[in-house]
């Protein structure tokens, strides 16, 4: 939960703190309790209290629950440019008299009023004139009010005893904590409880009501003007019966093709190989002369009669690839069949067909006289190019030069290679937000999502998780409750990203003769693993602990401005950069010094061109093998793979190639799909989650679920799958069997929704 | 006793009474609905829960299993 802190503009000694937005001080909520316990033991000198000029009725609710705290409050009413737009009328001064408090006009939107607001609450911070709360309760009430005040012990300041006396009389069980000493007003419970008939809880919210429902009509005139407003037009066709799926459908569709396939795409390919690879071609002058270029060139030098004869044959003789070979020449699609041949060309040597030899290369295995990019347009060479350039100008010692290149360049690099994309996702969240349609999604989707402890927004982050599961975890931020952002943060990575898709093809390729049916398992195995998950993470002390109520205001619609998106966009952006930054950047190194440090010549010692299998990191895989050998895949190689997934999924088939893939079983290659598809994901998206839960205990939770959860269903699937298959072994099947019976309990024991908050809240004891 | 949750659509209803307890009801109060308050059902979602109401001036969305704890007339 966040507190965001910040300087008042040209007032250096001013520090403002922004709580999070809350309804009431109710003790049930985390948002609630957090800006409360803030607002008792810091005691801020003033309060600047923002209501929505639009809603005045219940956001004044909020307010005579902040008068009562001791402080000094200013009440600052917004979308005054709403309230003038529509003619409704509030009257300042009027509302003054009854708050007993300062009351200006401000439009958050339109960025007025707000200096003079936060003028008036230093002013009055400086000033330090509590201001009594004016407004009273039935006389029943206040006289129990002020038995109760009368009963609070010295420690308690005489401006905050009204605060813990209606705490108090509310049977707050969170407020004790704030006390040194309790005293007994079960008398005066009681009394007021027989004479309204009700409990205490409600007597004191229904008196706050009608005192505000008392003065109302006086401080504010609604226009007369009874037809429908225009969000009220808006809404009628949003969240039609009929058309508001399709509606929805249709935005979600933009938000994924413009965020995730056009747009991203291209933002992330140029932060990717551009910015951070090879180089780029300025406004793109140069990519077309160099794609002619280049096509022409493999016309001409690469795709020969003899290559052909040779793909041929492997297609006759059925060798792995070969179909993608064959389409890429005659297609005469160079970059298709450059990444062909990079997945391919081993399996084509071992089988016996030598694409090399027939091939234009090198003495370094690169295509020869190939055209370079930089001899066409306007060439800006990439941050790794100049940075070596940089290195080879001073000399730097060849450990360094890797260490700086691949260790943090590289890694840098795979941060910020998202971030162009994720900038585009958040410019459609923050419209989406500002606008109101948010609010909506979770209406219209909430009655899927809420069975499996999700919220209705959770569909945002999953749909951009299929493209990305670093913004998609980052898109988790716009859903309020904890409790359904952390299983949103835990479940968004199980669908399959971008990066996995990789993983995908070459299993379907090399063992399932290009099956398409792998690649929609591989879908439907991601959201399975949601909807499992979600229903057993729910069940679960992390989750049912906290009462998660569903009564969510539907904000008017309104026009965002510009400036308030792109913030909101720079905001969400900039955290990621800082805080997951770190985590990504360090992991590289680790990874890095894995790979490079290791077995040299029969003692430990640094290699550059070191063999996985003679690295500290081979040597690891080597040892935690025996961990996979139940689910198949008990292999050195198939660890580090695993392990190398963690920098990036597509790294698993760099590690792991199309020739290990051909020894394995159909089942074991596909226990060893699922392992990768669903275990922890890439640095880029650990570090996001540990930006969005904010805690080490809760990423480290969410870490290992999804390892332990990856290893529970690939050892079910493998085991009992070998069992049908007639080459079972009791034991891995008793396990199996095991494992599948505690999650089946797991998914269907019953369980009872908890009614307080039990997350423990750091609170000093008050003036102690 | 009638609830909110079988009011239809278009109706206007005065509240009676909060059943249930715990932090729903809290919320639900706290968002407004107190006893005599009048409450406008504007439509249910289209997969059928939640419901949207009109209360105290502004929209509210609650879920059904929610509204059986309001008592209305």
């Amino acid at each position: 939960m966040e507190k965001k802190e910040g300087r008042l503009k040209g007032h250096k000694d001013v520090t403002i703190m922004d709580l999070p937005g809350i309804y009431s001080l109710s003790p049930y909520t985390l948002e609630e309790v957090v800006a409360r316990n803030y607002l008792i033991t810091e005691r801020p000198d003033a309060i600047l209290n923002i209501v929505d000029g639009t809603n005045l009725e219940r956001n004044l609710y909020l307010s005579t629950q902040i008068m009562e705290l001791g402080i000094p409050v200013v009440v600052a009413v917004n979308m005054s440019d709403l309230l003038e737009k529509s003619g409704d009328k509030v009257y300042l001064d009027k509302l003054s008299a009854k708050l007993g408090c300062p009351v200006v006009a401000i439009s958050a939107l339109k960025g007025t009023g707000i200096e003079k607001a936060a003028e008036k609450a230093v002013e009055l911070a400086r000033s330090k004139t509590v201001n009594a709360p004016v407004h009273e309760f039935a006389a029943t009430v206040e006289a129990a009010i002020s038995s109760v005040e009368d009963k609070l012990g010295q420690d308690i300041d005489e401006e905050q005893k009204r605060f813990f006396a209606i705490k108090l009389l509310e049977k707050d069980d969170k407020i004790i904590e704030n006390m040194k000493s309790v005293p007994d007003v079960s008398a005066e419970i009681k009394a007021l409880e027989d004479e309204f008939d009700d409990d205490t809880e409600s007597i004191i919210t229904n008196e706050r009501y009608t005192y505000i429902s008392s003065i109302i009509g006086e401080c504010c005139k609604k226009s007369r003007k009874k037809k429908l407003s225009v969000s009220d037009k808006i809404d009628r066709v949003v969240t039609n019966r009929f058309a508001a799926l399709p509606i929805f459908a249709v935005i979600m569709f933009i938000v994924y093709y413009v965020s995730v396939t056009t747009v991203g795409t291209f933002a992330t390919d140029w932060a990717n190989d551009g910015l951070f690879g090879d180089g780029w071609h300025l406004f793109g002058i140069g990519t077309s002369g160099y794609n002619e270029a280049v096509d022409e060139y493999a016309v001409r030098n690469v795709f020969t009669e003899e290559l052909s004869v040779v793909v041929d044959d492997a297609g006759k003789a059925d060798i792995v690839g070969a179909e993608d070979l064959q389409g890429a020449i005659e297609d005469g699609d160079f970059g298709a069949f450059e990444e062909a041949y990079g997945s391919y060309a081993d399996a084509f040597a071992e089988a016996g067909y030598d694409l090399d030899a027939v091939l234009p290369l090198d003495g370094e295995g690169e295509f020869a006289d190939a055209p370079d990019p930089a001899d066409y347009g306007v060439w800006v060479p990439g941050i790794p190019v100049l940075v070596e350039r940089l290195l080879d100008a001073v000399n730097c010692a060849d450990w360094l030069y890797s260490l700086i290149i691949d260790g943090i360049v590289g890694g840098v690099g795979a941060v910020l290679g998202f971030v162009p994309q994720m900038l585009v996702l958040f410019i459609f969240l923050a419209f989406l937000e500002s606008c109101g349609y948010m609010a909506r999604v979770a209406f219209v989707m909430d009655r899927i999502f809420r069975k499996f402890g999700l919220s209705g927004k959770s569909f945002i982050p999953m749909l951009i998780g299929s493209g990305c599961g670093v913004p998609g975890i980052m898109a988790s931020r716009t859903i309020e409750n904890d409790r359904d952002r952390k299983m949103t943060i835990m479940t968004t990575t199980f669908i399959p990203c971008g990066a996995k898709l990789p993983i995908i093809a070459l299993i379907a390729t090399s063992l399932f003769g290009g099956n398409g049916f792998v690649a929609v398992s591989a879908y439907f195995i991601g959201v399975a693993a949601i909807v499992i998950s979600g229903i057993m993470l729910k069940k679960t002390k992390m989750f049912a602990g906290d009462p998660a109520p569903f009564v969510m205001e539907l904000p008017a619609y309104h026009w965002p401005t510009v400036g308030n998106v792109l913030r909101s966009m720079w905001e969400r952006g900039w955290s990621f950069i800082k805080k997951a930054g770190t985590i990504i950047l360090l992991s590289s190194i680790v990874i890095w010094a894995g790979s490079h440090f290791g077995n040299v010549g029969g003692s430990f010692g640094f290699g550059l061109d070191m063999e996985l299998s003679d690295s500290v990191l081979g040597y690891i895989g080597n040892g935690i093998k025996w961990i996979f050998a139940p689910l198949g895949f008990g292999d050195a190689t198939a660890a580090i793979a695993t392990i190398m997934g963690l920098v990036a999924k597509e790294e698993v088939v760099g590690v792991f190639g199309v020739l290990d893939f051909v020894s394995m079983t159909q089942l074991a290659a596909y226990s060893f799909l699922i392992f990768n598809l669903l275990c922890a994901p890439c640095f880029a998206a650990i570090g996001a989650i540990k930006r969005e839960m904010n805690s080490a205990k809760w990423t480290w939770f969410a870490i290992g679920y999804q390892c332990i959860f990856a290893y529970a269903i690939s050892l079910i699937v493998y085991q009992l799958g070998s069992l049908f298959t007639g080459n079972g072994n009791a034991i891995g099947t008793i396990a199996a069997v095991l494992v599948l019976a505690f999650l089946l309990y797991m998914l269907f024991r019953p369980y009872k929704e908890s009614n307080t908050l039990k997350v423990k809240v750091k609170t000093k004891k008050a003036n102690a | 006793m009638k609830t909110l949750r079988q009011t239809a659509c278009g109706e206007t209803v005065k509240v009676v009474k909060l059943t249930g307890e715990g932090p729903v009801r809290r919320r639900i109060m706290d968002m407004g609905i107190t006893k005599g308050v009048e409450i406008y059902v504007r439509k249910v979602a289209p997969l059928g829960d939640p419901v949207e109401v009109t209360v105290r001036g502004y929209e509210l969305s609650l879920r059904k299993a929610d509204a059986e704890m309001i008592e209305v007339e």
